[in-house]
């Protein structure tokens, strides 16, 4: 089958799209490790509250703090996927 | 209902747009030389102009008229916010550091009042990774400040260095890292929000619209009246717009607090 130049950049740029979409997927998986965290964290805070119900304050303070952080993970991942979205880095080099 | 569904979609009922610029703040303000843009100011400065104007009267009213016995509400509250950011900064850096205590302040009142302009359907000042970046360009310059003046410049340098010299580059590494983690914390946390919170109205529209198609609803200007926008994005902008602000202004100024004394040394 022949294609003209103007089909074969439409296929490129399909191509380029769905290896995007596939790729913002695959960089949402960074999600699991902040979400297993965080809960093993707010798991053992609340044991620690059970245990020492005086410290509800000072272990619910660290605890969010502590999420926050390790949520960073997470939202490397999150803005990966945003770039790939919206910002469509690679469909430059095709009209270039 | 697939006929039903198909003349939805043939009438356009499932065109929506994503109002959602994450590319960027708009331009507000544009100054031209002829055709050439010369400067640009964004959207994100010009509402942190209206949130430190704000910010200005609400300090201004809630500290004006003091006495020494307080008579007056709002003086109740200015002392509660003020011994609120006292204590914490007691507690977090010790009380050589309290001279950071104001600084602190401003950086949790403003960021939190830039997070949570979303609320009015403003677009946040901390969607913007260079708001976000020159705070914790702030704290960057801070930390390498008490760095030095606690160990002197070629203590600084060769810290770098410590405890071996071949882990020098790893070492410099995650001295960058410190404040670009806090810049996309922050900008990744609010602009998440703002996302998922525009993609939730797109659905919603085109929820209504379907459900107007399947009762066969005409009923003119009102079929852009999308009802199932009504209350349900405003149980998820609780935790999208109220929780996520506040934790992440806290988390902010921990950080900075918990780096910033860490540089300063120890205190006995």
């Amino acid at each position: 089958m022949n294609m003209t130049d103007a089909q074969a950049l439409l296929l490129a740029k399909a191509l380029v799209l769905m290896g995007q979409g596939i790729g913002a997927g695959l960089a949402l998986i960074a999600g699991i490790g902040p979400g297993i965290g965080e809960g093993y964290a707010v798991g053992k805070a609340i044991e620690t509250i059970g245990r020492q119900p005086e410290a509800k304050s000072s272990a619910t303070t660290t605890m969010f703090i502590g999420c926050a952080v390790a949520e960073s993970t997470g939202i490397y991942g999150l803005l990966v996927g945003i770039v790939l979205l919206f910002v469509n880095p690679f469909l430059k080099h095709l009209e270039g | 209902m697939e006929t039903a569904l198909a003349a939805a979609a043939a009438a356009g009922f499932f065109d929506t747009e994503l109002h959602v610029e994450v590319l960027g703040p708009k331009k507000m303000i544009t100054i031209m030389n002829g055709t050439e843009e010369v400067f640009a100011i964004s959207e994100t400065v010009v509402t942190g102009w209206v949130i430190i104007l704000f910010l200005f009267i609400l300090m201004k009213w809630l500290t004006s008229d003091l006495k020494l016995v307080p008579t007056s509400k709002r003086q109740v509250l200015a002392e509660w916010f003020v011994t609120f950011f006292n204590n914490l900064v007691k507690e977090n850096m010790g009380s050589k550091m309290m001279h950071f205590a104001p600084y602190i302040a401003t950086i949790f009142t403003f960021a939190l009042t830039g997070s949570l302009v979303s609320v009015l359907g403003l677009r946040s000042m901390t969607v913007d990774i260079n708001c976000t970046g020159t705070w914790a360009a702030l704290t960057f310059i801070l930390i390498t400040f008490y760095k030095i003046k606690s160990n002197g410049f070629g203590g600084y340098l060769k810290s770098f260095a410590e405890p071996v010299v071949v882990i020098t580059p790893i070492n410099i590494l995650s001295e960058v890292a410190t404040p670009v983690a806090m810049a996309l914390r922050m900008f990744g946390n609010i602009s998440s929000g703002m996302i998922i919170s525009a993609i939730l109205y797109a659905v919603l529209t085109v929820l209504s619209n379907v459900v107007y198609n399947a009762m066969s609803l005409n009923i003119g200007a009102l079929n852009y009246f999308h009802v199932f926008q009504v209350g349900i994005p405003a149980v998820l902008s609780i935790y999208f717009d109220f929780f996520s602000s506040v934790i992440q202004s806290y988390v902010f100024i921990m950080l900075t607090m918990a780096y910033v004394s860490d540089a300063a040394g120890k205190e006995e």
